[in-house]
């Protein structure tokens, strides 16, 4: 996706991923500005179905062609799904960022986590 | 500190900038310039010089002239290679070194006319590549001038590369490892017959004013604008080496694989230490890799055991982790497996053949 673009309907961690609510389950990904920033993403390393992450800290990692970058978790819970896709099409998180690029599902442990999380123009403003 | 010190000295841009910044390439600092590190996309720049023809901004780069009766003797004395074996419009490798063997920087050296050569060097090595030349003169009867701001270079490479520069040429182009004056959409300009990503392809070296036109006509034959990044991918798999990765003073050009383009006989400054490191060979070897598993080593990446990793990427062609590695000897022979600490993590590799990539 060559232009940038920050949904409104998402929250955002200031370490550049997103999340999308719905009910008591959370999709999340990196957002415009990461992948573009890592340039050609080759390799995503799916977490565990079953593991445990925890809102702010690295859960997994992207890799580029130049650069490894850890993923932060926007909010804590259990994995419930990993994007099978990104194993043989990594591409898509460069091409879909909110798409088809998203990277887990996670059973969220505590809702009330998503106050702690970026409205999209607050999150924009941390870009310039 | 760091931030105040960088500032302290503005980047330079080169002559093609506002095109960069007009095609929407991101810019990095390199070496005190600021440069296109890629436009739309490293994979689809590296492919295109694989399958097409790519142009690159190397104008970065710096140029030394060395002419007079003596320059010979003084290039001689220099570099590394046997300067006198470079005929007339020829082109040659070779290292700078110093006393000890440490490398200074790798540099091509063309013969313009019978007493007068032009040497290409790295940018963040040309100030003191220049305080080099000037400082070893001596009493040789030879000229050395700085022509780094003479110059904006073009690397245009891949295979269809010289057929988009021959179109807008006005003679034949020269063959590899050949230089050439020439006429190019217009323009005066030195073609080189080289490059750095192991695709056909020449280098133009033109007046920096010129450069932009040269760029447009390049980029309308549909040579496709490539950034740094994918210059690194497609060097690292030819396993071209990069001054300051995978050669420094503190390695010697037999430890880095450069021997070849060291000829003792010349008598070279550093050429001793070669000859022993060549009897006597050091303890570490480069030798270029191959991950067998999953995921990408860079540069400083450890070997377990020792050795460290001083190329490492992704790449586009083989799509695995490839890169250059510092192995202990007894462990750098073709075949030998390894282990590598990437972020805490250990990934096997193996040393392969060089080069990394050929053409199927």
């Amino acid at each position: 996706m060559a232009e940038a673009s920050y949904p409104p309907e998402l929250l955002y961690h200031p370490e550049h991923d997103w999340a999308r609510i719905d009910g008591d389950v959370a999709t999340f990904g990196i957002t415009w500005h990461a992948q573009d920033a890592l340039g050609d993403i080759v390799y995503f390393d799916a977490p565990a179905i079953g593991a445990q992450v925890s809102q702010n800290d690295p859960y997994t990692e992207v890799e580029s062609v130049k650069a490894v970058s850890d993923v932060y978790a926007p909010l804590s819970g259990e994995v419930i799904e990993v994007n099978d896709r990104l194993a043989d099409k990594p591409e898509l998180v460069n091409e879909d960022p909110y798409g088809d690029g998203w990277l887990v599902k996670i059973r969220l442990a505590d809702a009330g986590e998503a106050g702690g999380l970026l409205e999209r123009d607050a999150y924009v403003a941390t870009l310039e | 500190m760091a931030a105040a010190t960088a500032s302290a000295t503005p980047l330079r841009h080169t002559s093609l900038y506002e095109r960069h910044v007009a095609l929407g390439a991101r810019m990095v600092p390199f070496a005190g310039w600021e440069m296109p590190v890629q436009y739309e996309g490293v994979i689809a720049e590296h492919n295109a010089v694989r399958s097409a023809a790519g142009v690159f901004d190397v104008s970065h780069m710096g140029e030394i002239e060395t002419s007079g009766p003596e320059a010979l003797a003084l290039l001689q004395r220099l570099l590394s290679n046997d300067l006198s074996k470079i005929e007339l419009g020829g082109a040659q490798y070779s290292v700078l070194c110093r006393e000890d063997g440490g490398v200074l920087d790798d540099c091509f050296t063309y013969r313009l006319g019978p007493e007068r050569y032009l040497t290409v060097t790295n940018a963040a090595n040309h100030e003191q590549d220049l305080g080099w030349f000037i400082a070893h003169r001596d009493s040789h009867d030879v000229e050395i001038r700085n022509r780094a701001d003479d110059y904006a270079m073009l690397a245009v490479q891949g295979p269809i590369a010289r057929e988009i520069v021959q179109a807008i040429a006005n003679a034949p182009l020269p063959n590899r490892m050949r230089v050439e004056a020439r006429v190019v959409d217009g323009i005066e300009a030195l073609v080189c017959g080289t490059g750095y990503t192991g695709e056909d392809g020449v280098e133009l070296l033109i007046a920096p004013d010129d450069a932009p036109a040269v760029w447009d006509a390049l980029v309308r034959r549909g040579a496709r604008p490539a950034g740094l990044a994918a210059r690194d991918t497609l060097r690292t798999e030819v396993c071209y080496h990069l001054y300051g990765n995978d050669l420094s003073s503190d390695h010697g050009p037999i430890e880095a694989g450069l021997g070849w383009c060291c000829k003792e006989d010349t008598g070279f400054i550093g050429a001793e230490a070669v000859r022993a490191a060549r009897s006597n060979p050091p303890a570490e070897q480069l030798v270029p890799f191959k991950l067998t598993e999953r995921g990408v080593a860079r540069p400083g990446d450890r070997v377990l055991g020792g050795g460290v990793v001083t190329s490492g990427t992704f790449s586009p062609s083989l799509e695995i982790g490839i890169g250059l590695v510092y192995l202990p000897r007894e462990r750098s022979a073709i075949g030998s497996e390894f282990e590598i600490d990437v972020r805490g993590k250990v990934r096997r590799g193996i040393v392969a053949e060089r080069p990394l990539y050929r053409r199927a």
